[in-house]
């Protein structure tokens, strides 16, 4: 192998500007996608048992949805007063009504789902009643635990708008949103299977 | 009005309080050393049980002093009972693959090196990588809790197969309580590691530094980089393995019990669940779990030998894309891991082939290694000794693969020591040899003093020849019928196989007192080894360009350039016959 002789070039100054992680929120909706999937999964073999039944949805989970739906547009709101304020310089405290109103839809959608176990036990299905019913409650369980995280996540955005923080990151914003509107299509997909499987 | 920081959110002001600086710390680099710590202890009580169960092995009548202490009914008068001896052997297992194989190739030396080497400041996410360690340390005092309740371990194996880890006491001790910790402990272990990938992930894709293109990073960036995203889909579904198994046995559902179970004279309260279930579930994480362990040890060695030789890899860029075929394919066998469990023929057929697949980047990787290790004016010290006795492993425990792969051959070793010889060979010696090439290679970096040589090379040698002493004859146990997870072997058929069985036993303790050795040179040259410079070895990528430890922020606050892939060796640079990463040497002529 011929050596390849290196010579020094005229010294470069160092970049100043460290990057910022972006991609660290999409990698954690995949890991929750996965836990998901394999539940799913689980549910396709499990049902091959045959000793499948049948549950009808407690109605309150379409209220539920409809929440859940409307607080993505909520937060979407937010979001732009966020931008607008920005762009003017004013205060971000402008933000803080959407806010909160995305934050009271999400607790409204946890208590709706609470009130849909209670009326599923009203009927006597509990959680080992029969598999459906199992499905049924670890899905919903597993799906409000996910949200929870969401709900926590915009308490601290409310928190630091209501301050009107310096060093509230743009990204903590935006990152807390494609989190909230992805439990809104995940709720969405359960609901199918859920309708469709159990 | 400012409203966003000017610093990114991986950047933390520098620890101040104790607790901060060595307990709670936000330090990628500290981190690190935790996790290879909880290792250290992991791996240390994982061989003690192993020596354990050797011992009542070929002395099955011989007391050991003290173990009643440990447990009364599991070794009454010293002498472990067959149940015993099948708590030790889950503990064993689950020590090692999860605490070990898991904690120290991949979240011990990833931590640490990963955002170095890509010229980055600190993990993307800090708090969530302390989270992680944290996580874990919980996950191994919950599993070591089950060593201290009147239940016990669990008996039912790494692998914890339902049904019989799914209904309680009536399927054996350990199975109520200790088998509860046991499904606590791995659930949060995932956790853990969930966080633990994502933060992986996250780093290598959006800090590095400029000029470091994902094909100028160093190949066990790489390998930890493809292990991150394996981590990342395994772990999230042996976490709901984990809580379905919890809800059965806590809660009465039955996703993983039959009907009409009997069970120690009972019928099981249970309907229409299946046990096969579980295997898939578990076998979808429990096969890519192995790349989890090797793929970083890959990498380590590698980088090791590139070092070493000072030459690059006949083709490095054939080499990571081999590893992401492995790590791609690592989800399509899980299957023949079930050959035997009941599952349709035909989908056997369909597992057996990709699994031979995967021999092929297998291959492709060893091929290169070897090409480029031909004629190489390697450098022999105990870092290259690992790393060529790594070769060596994955080669030997390896070939048995491609018996194993073929569902024919294994209806007749599944079951038996063969299997045994095989994974211990190629997932946990080879992964050892990978963790110790590392430690050897890193130790001046992370402390700032070398190793005692002549103690590692001591330890390589003793270790090379005690490891294949061990494993190598489990394969011919193995054809020759001898089952695993017996705890005597008293059977006609067996009797002969005895005398090997000493001769293996003594090996392991040989072997076993061999680490000890390598435990003292770690601790005694972190208090008195020779101070380290900053690149010991003339390597080239960039964790070898900032001071023996590196500060709390690695690069004292400047973002490093990029300039070359890692691979210059051979050269005539500034420095001798390499040029660094971020040196601004280009060639004279090109």
């Amino acid at each position: 192998m011929a050596t390849t002789t290196y010579a020094p070039l005229p010294a470069q100054t160092r970049s100043l500007a460290a990057p910022t992680s972006r991609s660290g929120i999409w990698v954690g909706i995949f890991a929750i996608t996965m836990f998901f999937a394999a539940f799913t999964s689980a549910l396709s073999v499990r049902q091959g048992s045959g000793d499948w039944s049948h549950i009808t949805i407690p109605s309150i989970m379409y209220a539920n949805t409809l929440a859940l739906l409307l607080s993505s547009v909520t937060t979407e709101l937010s979001r732009r007063s966020i931008t607008k304020s920005q762009a003017s310089g004013s205060a971000m405290r402008a933000a803080l009504p959407w806010l909160g109103v995305t934050l009271l839809l999400g607790v409204a959608f946890v208590v709706g789902q609470y009130l849909a176990w209670r009326e599923l036990a009203a009927r006597g299905l509990y959680l080992a009643t029969n598999p459906n019913s199992s499905f049924l409650y670890v899905f919903t369980a597993a799906h409000v635990l996910h949200l929870l995280g969401g709900i926590a996540g915009l308490l601290y955005l409310g928190v630091r708008v209501a301050a009107d923080s310096t060093t509230l990151r743009r990204s903590s914003f935006d990152n807390t949103a494609i989190y909230w509107h992805f439990m809104g299509v995940l709720w969405l997909y359960l609901l199918v299977v859920i309708g469709i499987r159990l | 009005m400012e409203q966003t920081s000017a610093q990114p959110a991986h950047v933390h002001a520098p620890p101040k309080t104790f607790l901060r600086k060595h307990v709670f710390s936000l330090d990628h680099k500290v981190i690190g050393k935790q996790y290879y710590g909880l290792a250290l202890v992991a791996v240390f009580t994982g061989m003690a049980l192993s020596w354990l169960m050797r011992f009542h092995l070929v002395w099955p009548a011989a007391k050991i002093p003290g173990l009643e202490l440990l447990s009364k009914a599991g070794a009454p008068g010293g002498i472990i009972t067959p149940e015993y001896y099948l708590s030790l052997l889950t503990m064993h297992g689950t020590l090692m693959v999860f605490f070990v194989l898991t904690n120290a190739p991949f979240a011990g030396f990833g931590n640490y090196f990963l955002p170095i080497q890509i010229g980055a400041e600190d993990m993307a996410f800090p708090r969530f990588n302390m989270m992680s360690f944290w996580v874990t340390f919980v996950a191994f005092l919950v599993l070591l809790l089950a060593f201290f309740i009147p239940d016990g371990p669990p008996i039912s194996g790494w692998t914890a197969y339902a049904p019989l880890s799914a209904i309680g006491n009536d399927a054996g001790p350990g199975l109520g309580w200790g088998q509860n910790l046991w499904a606590i402990s791995i659930a949060i272990f995932c956790i853990g590691q969930l966080l633990g990938s994502l933060n992986f992930i996250a780093t290598t894709l959006d800090l590095r530094a400029k000029g470091m293109s994902l094909m100028r990073m160093p190949i066990c960036t790489w390998a930890w980089f493809v292990t991150a995203c394996i981590g990342l889909l395994a772990f999230a579904v042996l976490l709901p393995a984990c809580l379905l198994l919890l809800l059965d046995k806590l809660a009465g559902t039955s996703f993983f019990i039959p009907a009409g179970l009997v069970v120690s004279d009972r019928l099981q309260p249970h309907a229409g669940g299946s046990p096969l279930l579980w295997q898939h579930l578990f076998w979808f994480f429990g096969h890519p779990e192995v790349y989890i362990a090797i793929l970083p040890a890959i990498g380590i060695v590698s980088h090791v030998l590139i070092t070493s030789m000072r030459k690059p890899m006949l083709s490095a860029k054939v080499l990571i894309y081999s590893m992401m075929s492995i790590g791609f394919l690592s989800w399509m066998v899980w299957g023949h891991h079930m050959f035997v469990s009941g599952m349709n023929p035909f989908s056997s057929l369909l597992f057996s082939f990709p699994t031979l697949t995967i021999t092929i980047p297998a291959t492709i990787i060893t091929l290169i290694w070897l090409g480029s290790l031909y004629g190489a004016n390697i450098r022999i010290n105990s870092a290259s000794l690992f790393a060529l006795g790594f070769v060596s492993m994955f080669v030997s425990g390896g070939v048995s693969g491609f018996f194993l792969a073929q569902p024919s051959i294994d209806i007749y070793l599944h079951a038996t020591y063969f299997v045994v010889g095989h994974f211990h060979m190629v997932m946990g010696v080879a992964a050892i040899f990978g963790i110790l090439s590392g430690t050897y290679f890193w130790f001046p970096k992370m402390s700032g003093r070398m190793m005692n040589e002549t103690l590692g090379k001591l330890h390589f040698w003793i270790t090379f020849i005690g490891t294949y002493c061990i494993f190598m004859p489990f394969h011919y146990l193995g054809m020759a019928g001898n089952v695993r997870r017996y705890s005597s072997f008293v059977d006609d058929y067996m009797a002969p196989l005895m005398p090997l069985h000493k001769f293996i036993s003594i090996a392991a303790f040989i072997t076993g007192a061999a680490q000890l050795v390598f435990l003292y040179n770690l601790i005694h040259s972190r208090f008195r080894g020779a101070p380290a410079v900053e690149n010991p070895w003339d390597a080239t990528s960039l964790e070898w360009s900032v001071p023996s430890p590196p500060p709390w922020n690695n690069f004292g606050g400047k973002h490093p350039v990029v300039y070359h892939d890692p691979y210059q060796y051979g050269v005539k640079g500034s420095k001798g016959d390499y040029v660094m990463q971020d040196s601004a040497e280009q060639p004279a002529t090109s």
